[in-house]
């Protein structure tokens, strides 16, 4: 299988202004993203989740080493990437037609007429037919990020970048959510980087779970996830999957403790 | 906007506050009347209302009150509309570009904090007793709440609105296009509005200084020859005015933010 996305000793050291010295975010990070593959970050809290998915988006500058897609180093945000971000940072005075066709808007890769069907279309898609008039305020967390991921889904990116995109909602949307995902990828095919500290989310979602240490995030390990799709929410009750849960979940303990830090509450 | 029924509103539902505040007033000119008629108000520092309105009716159709309502009229609509340009086309500038803000503001900023009515005699001065004083003075009365407003709302522009459009791709001037000004126009519209305010202040105090016409000269005039009706006929009409133009910039607020969520 062909890699997409590449990452290659990939270090960041964030400068304090106050302090005259260096915090190292990440260190030496190598991954490999496969074509078509759904790869789950995991690790503890303020181990560099969210300054690798910026530095792969191009919105971080970083240190050393290099990020590729096909093979090409990437240089600042390019339209061959889209990132689905925690909040769903929509533009509270467009539409949610207006929002979906804000990314290929501002990309100008599209014409008019094929930016409105590709825009009618991923509504459709996340299931939102009928709220193209509605603004974001007049919808539910759910239902914004689902525009969240229509907007970067239509902009028709090669890699999809998602940081802890159900984080904010209830366990019932989350459960709910990721089925929906899971479906949408399944038709969409796109590369995905999902980044989650919920290790179960991880493991339901992804082929393969990186983890990485606390900070300064070193890549830890790479769980090979085994399950057949299509998967069903049922997958979250088999030992199997239990298993392998624990399995991440020991590890990443393991890291907490020795920062002296309390895991969050996975579940 | 939603297709849910509307529910039938009773007429005493839909105007609810207009027919409570609408019978106060009438319940306070009421008893004001009332007392007017028994001879318990002094004509001399006080008035009362059918000698208001026939003062009114009278400086309508006798005496000067269509020109002095046109003059200020003039005077805060030439003043405002320069004001209202003025301040949202500096304060984008100031608010968009780092170099025009630290150029900008030592001087705006000192400007700001001196009271307007300190500058009304040297603006006498400058533009003499007739109109353009007026004009002027309404200008800076109505400037500084449109311009500071607007420089807010450039600066209150949202990270996460921020990143996300550079992570399409947006371009500076897509981005100040679709983020920075969208998200200032609520910041702008406020302005506006204590704009409207202050410019009417502007206006009267700016006649009561200098010149023989306007609704503020009306009710200096009135105070000094203790014309006590005409005084309150100014007075009355000033009220209106604030409040009929204040609507109207609430109107025009609400109109631009309905995209508001229901707060
Ligand atoms: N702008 C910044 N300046 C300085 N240090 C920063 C900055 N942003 C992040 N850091 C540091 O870098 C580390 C990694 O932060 P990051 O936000 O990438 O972590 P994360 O894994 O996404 O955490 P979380 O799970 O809590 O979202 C943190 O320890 C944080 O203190
Ligand atoms: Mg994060």
């Amino acid at each position: 299988m062909a890699v997409k996305l590449q990452i290659d000793h990939l270090t960041k050291r964030y400068s304090l202004q106050r302090e005259a010295k260096q915090v190292l975010a990440l260190n030496d990070i190598t991954l490999g993203v496969n074509d078509g593959e759904f790869m789950a970050v995991v690790g503890p809290s303020g181990c560099g989740k969210t300054s690798l998915m910026n530095i792969v988006a191009g919105l971080l500058p970083y240190d050393e080493g290099t990020v590729s897609i096909d093979g090409k180093k990437v240089h600042g945000p390019g339209t061959d990437r889209a990132v689905v971000f925690q909040h769903a940072s929509l533009l509270p005075w467009r539409s949610i037609l207006g929002n979906v066709r804000y990314g290929m808007e501002m990309q100008k890769r599209f014409d008019e007429a094929t930016m409105q069907e590709r825009a009618e279309h991923f509504i459709k898609l996340v299931g939102l037919s009928g709220f193209e008039k509605h603004y974001p305020g007049e919808l539910s967390g759910g239902m914004q990020q689902r525009v969240n991921l229509a907007r970067a889904l239509a902009a028709d990116p090669v890699v999809l970048l998602m940081d802890e995109p159900f984080a904010a909602l209830d366990a019932q949307t989350r459960e709910f959510m990721q089925s929906e995902l899971l479906k949408i990828w399944t038709k969409a095919k796109k590369t995905v980087v999902f980044i989650t500290h919920q290790i179960n989310e991880a493991v339901y979602l992804a082929d393969r779970v990186a983890v990485l240490s606390s900070r300064p995030g070193r890549l830890k390990k790479i769980f090979d996830v085994p399950f057949d799709r299509p998967r069903t929410l049922q997958l979250k009750r088999d030992p199997r999957f239990l298993a392998l849960e624990d399995e991440i979940w020991k590890l990443i303990e393991e890291e907490s403790d020795r920062m002296g830090m309390v895991v969050e509450d996975a579940i | 906007m939603s297709d849910e029924a509307p529910r039938q509103q009773s007429f005493y539902e839909k105007y609810e506050a207009a027919i409570w505040g609408f019978g106060s007033i009438g319940l306070i000119l009421g008893i004001w009347e009332a007392a007017w008629d028994a001879k318990m108000i002094s004509p001399l520092f006080f008035s009362g209302p059918s000698a208001i309105a026939k003062q009114a009716i009278y400086a309508w159709t006798q005496g000067n009150l269509k020109g002095d309502l046109v003059y200020s009229g003039t005077n805060f609509t030439l003043g405002f509309l320069a004001a209202a340009i003025a301040g949202v086309v500096v304060g984008i500038l100031v608010g968009w570009y780092k170099k025009v803000r630290m150029l900008a503001d030592p001087i705006l900023n000192a400007l700001y904090a001196t009271p307007r009515v300190a500058m009304i005699p040297l603006i006498l001065m400058w533009f003499g007793i007739g109109m353009w004083s007026k004009v002027f003075i309404v200008f800076i009365s109505a400037f500084f709440p449109v311009l500071v407003n607007t420089v807010g709302g450039m600066r209150a522009i949202d990270r996460d609105l921020l990143r996300a459009a550079r992570a399409f791709c947006a371009s500076d001037w897509q981005i100040f296009k679709t983020v920075a000004i969208p998200g200032a126009v609520p910041f702008i519209l406020t302005g506006i509005r204590q704009g409207v305010a202050l410019g009417l202040i502007g206006v009267v105090v700016g006649e009561m200084f200098g010149g023989s016409q306007g609704v503020g000269f009306m009710v200096a005039y009135g105070g000094q020859t203790f014309a006590t009706d005409t005084l309150f006929v100014g007075v009355f009409i000033i009220a209106l005015a604030g409040i009929v133009l204040t609507w109207l910039a609430e109107r025009l607020e609400r109109r631009f933010s309905q995209w508001r969520p229901e707060r």
